[in-house]
């Protein structure tokens, strides 16, 4: 047991003085590995993150919301509507919700106003978001401008700043009384943006949605799972994207660690001609090589996550914030909650530590099983 | 005792480029004993000692050990008789670079699991042997040919092998540095190693040291002679 500790303690310290022995070509190997590795795990942390910061965040969501469309474009819906919903059996309440986007072209920002159902502010003033405070550098108390619907300016007061804490959704938020919102956008009074229904039964959801297609043809229902499902995939999708666009720069990475792997150089070969022949074993020769790919691996793999979990939780995901965040031009800073998924961290192993452990070692088995007096000629 | 039979190694067997490196050899390394390969560059010496210390296997040919037949055995256990038996000092020393003189003479033994304090406590007591014990944390491409070599010996002796073989032991050296070599060798002869050596250098097969000189040319034996005289015609071929 000791004989054998100290045979792998032995032969570690060797590896580790062969690892340093070429610092500049594994040094560089590590950097590009620890990069892919960065890069792959920031992607996978942060949109996972984000699904699940959405998914929290939409477990408070109406479960069903109706929206009128003319051809098949959203449309305001006439208030009218919520009174014959009402009606369908199931449905417990109505509510018309008003909310709508403002593009802020001095800023070159999107904003979304939305109604309060409780404690909207007073006439005359607003709570925005931390993202827009930011923007316009706006306090409580200041007088923040925007541009009705008819051209003419409307201002009102900042009663409150948004905390940050549910930045994802509230940074580019602004509340406001409905008669100010009306007076802004122009929307008539007998009309709304949505109506979003409570239903007593969560099976029937599918089938109260039919009713109020059938009933009033020009809506269209959204049921909760929907828009959850709706965002998954488009998290999935951006993700997906920038796995696209880093497969390139993956795929330069596999083809020079295969290089680096697969082959070994004359002063390799030489190396493991003379551990041959002054007595190590074929078994001992792979081990060694074993744990060269995997000192190399580990490392990057540690590495590269936990600058990914620094780059994502503790950064921001700064680095492509960009293409994976909404359209809006004002992108809110929030920071994710951490949320690491040990399958995620698995499946990040098992592409990148194990099959670069493996590729190690076979180019070194074909020479560790010849002889040595072959291979030092 | 080594007994080599008929030996015959052909590298590239069937190719363009195949090259008979030695022919029906056949030669006896006594214990305790300084035999010497001599012979022109070509004349096959390295490969017969690389057959007699197991580093490769002959085309044809029995290498026995002792009682022991090793031409059929299997790697892993001509590995283990290798680490166990023999002791090499390459032509070109062959340590690794980028190492420090101490790790070369340790490396042999480190899939033995020896402890490794004690390990080095040894190796430094070999290297002190050979007065390298001041240059144990140098690297190798620092040391001069005569420290690298002595080193190289340092390592052989290591697992405290039976046998040393050494190459060309003094291609690399000058006069000074090669009778200093044959001291060494002397001073491990009177130790109880069995020593062969392959050389075309005077200074090793003309020593006294040598029992049993083997002279060779074109990969055969021409010659086997006894207490540094030669003997006409080898009988064994």
């Amino acid at each position: 047991m000791t004989g054998n500790f100290e045979r792998q303690r032995s032969i570690i310290d060797f590896t580790i003085a062969s690892l340093l022995r070429r610092k500049g070509k594994n040094g560089a190997l590590l950097v590009v590995y620890t990069l892919i590795i960065f890069l792959l795990s920031s992607v996978i942390f942060f949109t996972h993150a984000l699904k699940r910061e959405a998914a929290q965040v939409l477990q408070e969501a109406p479960e069903i919301i109706v929206q009128r469309t003319l051809t098949g474009r959203y449309q305001p819906i006439p208030l009218s509507y919520a009174a014959r919903i009402r009606e369908i059996r199931g449905v417990v309440s109505v509510r018309p919700r008003l909310w709508g986007y403002y593009y802020d072209g001095n800023f070159l920002a999107n904003y979304t106003f939305v109604i309060p159902d409780e404690f909207p502010p007073p006439v005359g003033s607003v709570i925005i978001g931390s993202g827009i405070a930011k923007l316009r550098e706006a306090s409580p108390g200041d007088i923040i401008g925007f541009t009705g619907y008819d051209g003419k300016p409307q201002s009102y007061r900042v009663k409150e700043v948004l905390a940050e804490q549910s930045q994802l959704l509230s940074a580019d938020l602004i509340l406001i009384s409905e008669s100010d919102y009306r007076a802004l956008s122009g929307i008539p009074a007998d009309l709304t943006t949505d109506l979003v229904l409570k239903v007593r039964n969560r099976k029937e959801f599918a089938t109260i949605a039919e009713k109020i297609t059938k009933l009033l043809p020009d809506t269209r229902p959204i049921i909760r799972n929907e828009i959850l499902r709706t965002y998954d995939a488009i998290f999935s999708w951006r993700s997906g994207i920038v796995i696209v666009i880093f497969s390139s720069a993956a795929l330069a990475f596999v083809i020079f660690a295969w290089d680096k792997a697969t082959g070994l150089s004359a002063e390799e070969r030489k190396e493991i001609g003379i551990l041959k022949a002054v007595g190590w074993e074929s078994s001992d020769v792979l081990l060694m090589k074993f744990w060269e790919g995997l000192v190399i691996s580990l490392s990057a793999f540690l590495l590269g996550t936990v600058l990914g979990y620094i780059h994502v939780f503790i950064g921001s995901s700064i680095l492509f914030v960009p293409v994976l965040k909404g359209w809006s031009t004002l992108y809110p800073e929030f920071k994710l909650v951490p949320f690491v998924d040990f399958g995620h961290l698995a499946a990040i192993f098992a592409l990148t530590v194990v099959p670069y452990t493996i590729t190690t070692i076979i180019p070194s088995w074909r020479v560790a099983t010849m002889d040595p007096d072959s291979v030092l000629r | 005792m080594i007994n080599a039979h008929g030996i015959g190694k052909v590298f590239n067997a069937d190719q363009p480029n195949e090259f008979i490196a030695l022919t029906d050899v056949s030669v006896a390394i006594h214990l305790n004993e300084v035999t010497i390969l001599k012979g022109p560059s070509g004349s096959g010496k390295t490969t017969l000692l690389g057959i007699i210390g197991c580093m490769a296997r002959p085309t044809t040919g029995r290498i026995v050990l002792g009682e022991r037949e090793m031409t059929s055995l299997p790697e892993r256990f001509l590995t283990s008789i290798r680490r166990q038996t023999f002791g090499f000092i390459f032509q070109q020393f062959n340590l690794i670079k980028g190492l420090t003189a101490l790790e070369n003479v340790m490396i042999p033994a480190y899939p033995l699991g020896e402890k490794h304090s004690l390990l080095r406590e040894r190796a430094l007591e070999i290297m002190a042997l050979f007065n390298l014990a001041h240059r144990a944390d140098a690297r190798i491409e620092w040391l001069s040919g005569g420290e690298a070599q002595r080193v190289a010996i340092a390592r052989a002796l290591i697992n405290d092998p039976p046998f040393i073989i050494a190459d060309e032991p003094t291609a690399h050296l000058d006069t000074k540095l090669s009778r200093e070599f044959m001291a060494i060798m002397r001073r491990l002869k009177e130790n109880g190693k069995t020593i062969v050596l392959a050389s075309h250098d005077p200074i090793v097969y003309d020593s006294d040291l040598a029992e049993q000189v083997i002279e060779m040319c074109d990969g055969r034996v021409l010659s086997t002679g006894r207490n540094g005289r030669q003997a006409g015609l080898t009988l064994f071929a």
